[in-house]
């Protein structure tokens, strides 16, 4: 499964909508078929994961959550709960910006440690979150001096600076602005963070039969002709987009892709999750 | 009834959503139909990702004040965009509620203060009903379209008082701000067992910022509140309305359908719901028919035609899974229109494209 061995942890981060989340589930299924062990670590309190890698194990992070498991195994067994009830969380976080990420973060690097996991996927932070997500740790390391959250900070940039550990998997459709989106995206993690980045997943790749050009082909029905080829005129320009977005891509990214086809659905299941996987190790 | 209608005489449109649904191209929309209508528009984005700017095809992108765009589009009344920028607002806020500008410049100054703008949950939110509060009394503008940031947090601005309220009630602040009000030093409070741990986890420095906030800001939450309130009751008031924008996917629908319960559970009924970028109906049939004729083409040895019967059946395929998936949005929405904007052979990235949006925004409904 090469997508995955290449690092044990893989973020996968996308703008909403290019389908983040499935390919999430994909990715751990595809390295699960494969043998390997995998954990699924979900962030976004998205539920729909749950069911689109049944069987595959799950650990959801919190920022509070996690927060409080931290200052558990910190010493500040007593304070913890208080520290961590709803609302507390956001001064912390207010006072030093990136802390909720970095424990979050900290606590995916613990995870990565317990050697209990092959392969862990991380369904990463929402829309336009993932640089600040992952920049959190350089910024923590130059604003806070010393202590344990100095500490934390060096060890998860330690994680994200090493590619045999930690690589990010970005995720797009072929259209223009999600296209210019994981570009800038992609620039600005290697920018800013040096993370490794693993191959672009380009998701919804119209990959069906050729549709031929409507004016070649006769149809005698008036009816059907004009039907048929706005249809066929339609896909056709549809897929014009695709392959300049593609090529597009190509040109200015320098990564692999990897094609997920679109399935004629308008959301994805477990199912559609095995029938993309098995389509992801045939393709890699 | 169609969008014309629903938001005829509306002076404040709020288009909510998840990430990636559209909002920004819907809002971009409404506003040139508007400014064709001859109303001068003002359309606020809260997305830094830029995609006004590409939308309206503004290379440089867009400023944190009103700049009037789209002249070309021949509309007699005016379309206007401009960015929100969070710690600007929140400095006027500041500023102006401030006792005086002593007060000000120890707030605005303070590092803790600097890091909410950018770090504490609901503070764009809140700094967004604010915007839009601001823009609704300016007299160069008589209707305000805005997008909302993607993330479940953007109904906070519906409680944007409870959004600072919250945040300066909170038992801890309260704590904070005690040695203020009893002329105590900083020192002190942080010598409070529960300030002392944060200062653990967080280092001594960035608590005594945080405790030099509070105490600066002592004074000036009553100010804020009733800001806040003023605001609020904008967004209450019948000239706001509440447009909710989905794409047909099963979870785009689900968090559109949660969007529409938690504005009723505010007691405000969405003038509308938009889905954007719907595969278009090809013919009256269903996928299964276009196989058949797919079949008997093959069978008169027609490749050409079979293949493009399938490709038929296909887009019907996706066509009949995307309105199956919009049902229950439908029923969330009452009576409020639907409005379905097709998938558009390319993408939305300049004023024609976005005038092609705004002419299926406000067909008649079939």
């Amino acid at each position: 499964m090469p997508v995955l061995s290449a690092a044990r942890v893989t973020v996968v981060a996308g703008k909403g909508g290019v389908g983040k989340t499935t390919v999430t589930a994909v990715l751990a299924r595809a390295a699960a078929d494969a043998g390997l062990r995998v954990l699924v670590v979900e962030l976004d309190g998205k539920e729909s994961l749950g069911a689109l890698v049944d069987g595959i194990d799950l650990e959801p992070i919190s920022a509070p959550d996690a927060l409080e498991r931290y200052l558990r195994e910190h010493g500040f067994g007593r304070i913890a709960k208080r520290l961590s009830a709803s609302g507390v969380i956001d001064v912390v976080g207010t006072a030093a910006p990136g802390i909720d990420d970095i424990v979050v973060l900290g606590r995916i690097k613990q995870l990565e440690r317990s050697d209990r996991w092959d392969a862990i996927v991380v369904d990463g932070p929402a829309a336009g979150h993932a640089v600040t997500f992952l920049t959190s740790a350089s910024g923590l390391h130059d604003a806070v001096r010393g202590g344990p959250v100095r500490a934390q900070a060096d060890d998860v940039l330690e994680l994200l600076h090493d590619a045999g550990r930690c690589q990010v998997v970005l995720v797009t459709v072929p259209e223009t602005t999600p296209v210019n989106e994981v570009i800038e995206t992609a620039y600005a993690l290697e920018d800013r963070v040096g993370v490794a980045l693993g191959p672009v997943v380009v998701n919804a790749v119209d990959m069906g039969e050729a549709v031929p050009d409507p004016d070649d082909v006769s149809v005698e029905a008036e009816d059907d002709a004009e039907l048929l080829a706005s249809a066929a005129r339609f896909r056709r320009a549809r897929r014009d987009v695709q392959r300049d977005e593609l090529e597009r891509l190509g040109r200015e990214l320098a990564l692999d892709q990897l094609h997920l086809p679109l399935l004629p659905v308008a959301g994805v299941g477990a199912d559609d999750v095995r029938t993309l996987a098995a389509a992801m190790r045939a393709a890699s | 009834m169609s969008l014309a209608v629903a938001l005829d005489d509306a002076e404040v449109i709020v288009c909510c959503g998840s990430g990636g649904v559209g909002k920004t191209t819907t809002a971009a929309a409404i506003g040139i139909d508007a400014a064709r209508a001859g109303r001068r528009v003002v359309v606020v984005t809260i997305d830094p990702a830029r995609r006004l700017a590409d939308a309206l095809g503004l290379v440089d992108g867009l400023g944190p004040e009103p700049q009037r765009i789209g002249e070309g589009i021949g509309a007699p009344g005016e379309l206007w965009a401009m960015m929100l920028d969070t710690a600007a607002t929140f400095d006027g806020l500041v500023r102006r509620h401030a006792a005086d500008e002593g007060q000000a410049q120890r707030i605005v100054s303070n590092p803790f203060y600097r890091n909410m703008a950018g770090a504490l949950s609901g503070t764009q939110e809140y700094m967004a009903a604010e915007t839009l509060h601001a823009l609704h009394g300016d007299e160069r503008f008589d209707l305000v379209v805005v997008d909302t940031p993607p993330s479940r947090h953007a109904l906070d601005f519906l409680q944007a008082p409870g959004v600072l309220a919250r945040f300066l009630d909170h038992r801890l602040f309260k704590l904070m701000m005690l040695p203020a009000r009893r002329g105590m030093r900083v020192v002190n409070a942080a010598s409070q067992p529960l300030l002392r741990a944060i200062g653990k986890v967080v280092g001594s420095d960035v608590l005594a910022d945080a405790v030099a906030f509070f105490q600066a800001f002592a004074g000036m939450e009553s100010g804020f509140r009733q800001r806040a309130e003023d605001v609020i009751a904008l967004l209450r008031d019948d000239v706001t309305r509440f447009v909710v924008v989905a794409s047909p996917h099963h979870d785009t629908i689900v968090e559109a359908v949660w969007f529409t319960e938690r504005l009723r559970e505010q007691d405000i009924a969405p003038a509308a719901g938009v889905v954007n970028r719907l595969h278009p109906r090809f013919g009256d049939g269903d996928a299964a028919d276009a196989l058949v004729s797919a079949k008997s083409a093959e069978a008169d040895g027609r490749a050409d035609v079979a293949a493009l019967w399938r490709n038929v059946a296909e887009l019907r395929e996706v066509a009949a899974a995307e309105r199956e998936a919009l049902e229950p949005l439908a029923a969330a929405l009452g009576g409020a229109p639907i409005v379905e904007v097709p998938l558009l052979p390319g993408d939305v990235h300049d004023l024609e494209s976005l005038d092609t949006v705004a002419g299926h925004l406000y067909e008649a409904p079939a």
